[in-house]
């Protein structure tokens, strides 16, 4: 068990940008309302998976909405809300409280609740990485239910789905349900057991996330070099390393598709990375030939100081390095790669995993 | 006859346009208090001014207003209301100001029901009567300054326009600053700019009232305008009302003078100074803008600023031959007394420029001893470091005309990677001044349509007029406004084809403002 204070949420912050994969939403609301949720209510403790007590009720929180509009219309208590809606209709009190999402601002969702409420946090997520859709989590993907679900506006709306046919539904009626709320929703699952929470979410990944940002900032104040650091804390390797040449993007269907091109530079000299993106980065070409898909990590971060690099912040000139980390073993599973393989994004590469 | 202002750490300068040519320049010590400076150096620049000619407008940039936020002082007792409740509680205003600048204006932050949606729809209605309370007690407390911040103002800015008439009732002396007039999509930053600008006017429109007696005291009856961040001017009242505007207007006079200067209106600029040199990318004249949020004074903000790269290299940065190492200290400004050729004892980059016969300044013999190849390579070095940035400021993969200024472009050969041509543009000194001379007046407008119910072109019409009152009312002729930017980003996760449409239109002045 550890404690999560205001000092530990900008290195939460910095890790969960490059566990991202370029995704993941504007990092700074996220962390700034944590940290106040912290000033006001006192810090959070993080268990691990293995610290739940047996009868543990662990609820999953997570907002969902639309990145653009959450700068705008500040993301508020909605996280709470939806917890106690769960709660009420479920009948059942949670014990704990467990990311969605570590991947970019969702990974401290959790923290606001369970500040305000005195709850502890479990150091786990359901995905290891960032992805776009409520139902691409490993809790679904090994049969914990995905319903019922509450969803909650800060107007005080809330909203039970009591069941839907597969997660997949369960993203459709969340999403427009969402768009009615004005695009800044939270969402709470219905409780999981100590026992499904061991089986089926990815440990210990906000101590990772920590250690990461850790890593960036110690490399930093010691002018040592951020790559290496990054590559100790979580095992994984470089992919390429240059400065952004092109980057295209469009917007279909409410998401940010798109490709980067990076060109080489030293040991990469000579040589072109094209990178195809949804939100997060997807599959990493090194001149024409496949060298990391989804589930793996693919990750951009500044190539002199090692923080992450979104999507959005991509530009013409920028240098990057790319780091590919091995996904979550949850995630390479045939169940795992029917729900986040290659083939679930619309391409028709089989996955082969990350070798390091 | 146009007369541009550039009051600078150091120096302030003056020109003197006559339609498209410089017809006059002066450089004197720039003063505490700004105001002495700006008379000298337009007594001297009028001694220029032919018989029958006539000023027709000053225009001054200066970075003055916002030196008094990072020295906290001259600050109005400010308040920040937001309309947003139920929304946006956990986070109110001036959350993550620095504690310091937050009590020196007081701190006072309230919250109150109103706000939009996204799609415009209202979050709660105007909730009058909290505001009219409030505003009665921040009266009692002292308060004479007020930002207010609705959610989604940009959108529909009917709550914050309905709210400051409140104010004006209850308080009509209140300075009231109302966060759509003048910022992008994000709450917390368009709010920190209206609380800045709301704790800065009444310092801001006494220094204006100042330098306008100053003008008059000189004879002088033409309007008075100030440069803003964008590279377009702005009228003193609304310079009054938005001081925090004013504050990157160095950087880009310089590249908009510089892109006058060489005739570029798409390229780079390259400014070597004495410890550092600036690129920056000129789109149709204009400095880019860049895209992430700009700190002021510890605040966060979404100002428009330059896009720029700034890195520690220039005519006096400090070599070491031992290590082969160029920097990033300077000798700076007293590069004429410890550079090697000027007498000193520390070997810079412009000792370099000297031995490699590149430049000739001070005492060419002082550096013979030098050895020929580290001077070469470390030349070589400065260029490729030079080379690296402006590669940095490109947005696309290709050759472009490249514009040297600043007394340091001597380190630089003509041959750089990257560049089409080098343009070494004359008067560079003054590029600044020139820069506030010849800029336009502009208007930019953001705004969220939902391209279901509004046609996309109906969107970005409906835009641009608005961008095009808005350049008028800043002072432009309208039969030369010309709409230079629409933006348009699609909100990701949003499946009612809502887009984000930002419209920039600029003029030039209108011959009789």
């Amino acid at each position: 068990m550890w404690e999560a204070t205001e000092d530990v949420l900008e290195s939460i912050a910095i890790g969960a940008g490059i566990l991202g994969t370029g995704g993941g939403g504007n990092p700074y609301i996220g962390q700034l309302r944590a940290k106040q949720a912290i000033r006001q209510w006192g810090p959070v403790n993080v268990l691990s998976p293995d610290e739940l007590p047996e009868d543990a009720r662990v609820v999953c929180v997570g907002g969902i909405g639309a990145p653009t509009v959450g700068i705008e219309k500040v993301r508020d208590l909605q996280s709470y809300h939806a917890l106690r809606a769960i709660e009420d209709f479920t009948g059942e009190q949670a014990t704990a409280l467990i990311s969605n999402e570590i991947g970019g601002s969702n990974s401290v969702e959790p923290l606001i609740p369970a500040a305000m409420t005195g709850l502890p946090v479990v150091d786990a997520d359901g995905m290891g990485r960032a992805f776009p859709e409520f139902q691409m989590k490993t809790f679904f993907v090994y049969g914990v239910p995905c319903c019922p679900m509450a969803i909650a506006d800060e107007k005080g709306n809330s909203v039970v789905i009591k069941e839907t046919i597969d997660p997949r539904w369960a993203e459709r009626l969340a999403r427009s349900l969402t768009v009615q709320m004005g695009c800044v929703a939270c969402y709470a699952v219905a409780p999981m057991s100590a026992s499904q929470v061991r089986d089926t979410a990815v440990p210990h990944t906000l101590s990772l996330a920590r250690d990461l940002g850790d890593a960036v900032k110690k490399a930093g104040s010691e002018g040592t070099d951020p790559l290496a650091a990054i590559l100790d804390t979580c095992p994984g390797k470089v992919l390429f390393g240059g400065k952004v040449v092109d980057l295209e993007r469009r917007t279909t269907a409410g998401f940010a598709r798109g490709t980067l091109t990076i060109e080489g530079l030293e040991s990469n000299a000579g040589e072109t990375m094209v990178i195809e993106f949804q939100n997060e980065n997807l599959i990493a070409r090194r001149d024409g030939v496949i060298v990391c898909t989804v589930p793996d990590l693919i990750c951009a971060v500044a190539t002199d100081v090692g923080e992450p690099v979104t999507t959005e912040m991509m530009r013409y000139g920028l240098r990057v390095t790319i780091l590919g980390f091995p996904a979550p073993r949850l995630w390479t599973t045939p169940e795992g790669l029917a729900v986040a393989g290659p083939e679930a994004f619309g391409y028709s590469t089989e996955y082969t995993p990350l070798a390091i | 006859m146009f007369v541009g202002v550039d009051v600078g750490g150091t120096n302030t300068d003056a020109v003197l346009m006559d339609g498209s040519e410089l017809a006059g320049a002066v450089k004197v010590p720039t003063t505490a208090d700004v105001t002495s400076g700006i008379i000298a150096s337009l007594a001297e620049l009028l001694t220029h001014l032919p018989t029958h000619g006539q000023v027709n407008a000053v225009m001054v940039g200066t970075t003055h207003f916002t030196n008094a936020l990072l020295e906290r002082r001259k600050l109005a007792p400010t308040a920040v209301m937001r309309l947003a409740l139920p929304a946006t509680q956990l986070l109110p205003p001036m959350i993550d100001w620095p504690e310091e600048l937050r009590q020196a204006i007081g701190g006072e932050a309230r919250m109150v029901r109103g706000g939009h949606e996204f799609d415009g729809r209202e979050i709660s209605s105007l909730d009058r009567k909290a505001i009219r309370d409030a505003v009665r007690d921040l009266r009692r407390q002292g308060i004479r300054a007020l930002a207010l911040s609705g959610v989604f103002s940009p959108v529909d800015g009917s709550h914050e326009q309905e709210a400051a008439a409140i104010v004006q009732e209850e308080a009509p002396e209140m300075r009231v600053c109302l966060s759509h007039e003048n910022g992008r999509m994000g709450l917390l930053e368009r709010e920190n700019a209206a609380a800045l600008n709301a704790c800065l006017g009444e310092m801001a429109a006494q220094t204006l009232r100042s330098i306008e007696g100053a003008l008059s005291s000189l004879g002088i009856v033409a309007p008075l305008y100030m440069s803003q961040n964008d590279g377009t001017l702005m009228d003193a009242e609304f310079a009054g009302k938005f001081p925090v505007l004013t504050i990157s207007s160095g950087p880009t006079n310089s590249m908009r003078g510089a892109a006058w200067l060489s005739g570029v209106t798409d390229g780079i600029v390259v400014d070597v100074g004495g410890t550092s040199t600036d690129v920056g990318a000129l789109v149709r004249g204009f400095p880019r803008e860049a895209a992430v949020a700009v700190q002021l004074a510890g605040v966060r903000t979404n100002f428009r600023m330059p896009d720029m790269v700034s890195i520690p290299l220039g005519g006096g940065t400090v070599v070491i031959p031992e290590s082969m190492r160029i920097g990033p200290e300077s000798v700076g400004y007293r590069i004429s007394e410890e550079a090697l050729v000027f007498g000193g004892s520390s070997l810079t980059a412009t000792d370099l420029a000297v031995a490699d016969g590149r430049a000739d300044v001070g005492d060419p013999r002082r550096v013979e001893g030098l050895d020929r190849r580290f001077v070469g390579e470390a030349m070589s070095e400065i260029q490729r470091r030079v080379e690296a940035a402006v590669d940095r400021v490109k947005l696309r993969h290709e050759e472009v005309p490249v514009v040297l200024v600043g007394g340091g472009s001597v380190l630089l050969e003509n041959d750089l990677a990257g560049a089409s041509r080098v343009l070494r543009p004359e008067h560079a000194g003054v590029a600044n001044a020139i820069g506030a001379a010849i800029a336009q007046v502009g208007g930019q407008v953001e705004r969220v349509y939902s391209l279901e119910q509004t046609a996309r072109e109906q969107a970005i019409r409906d835009c641009s007029s608005a961008a095009t009152a808005r350049a008028v009312a800043a002072g432009a002729d309208p039969s030369t406004i010309e709409i230079v930017e629409v933006d348009e980003v699609p909100l990701a996760y949003v499946p009612s084809s809502a887009t984000l449409v930002r419209v920039k239109a600029v003029g030039n002045l209108a011959a009789g403002a």
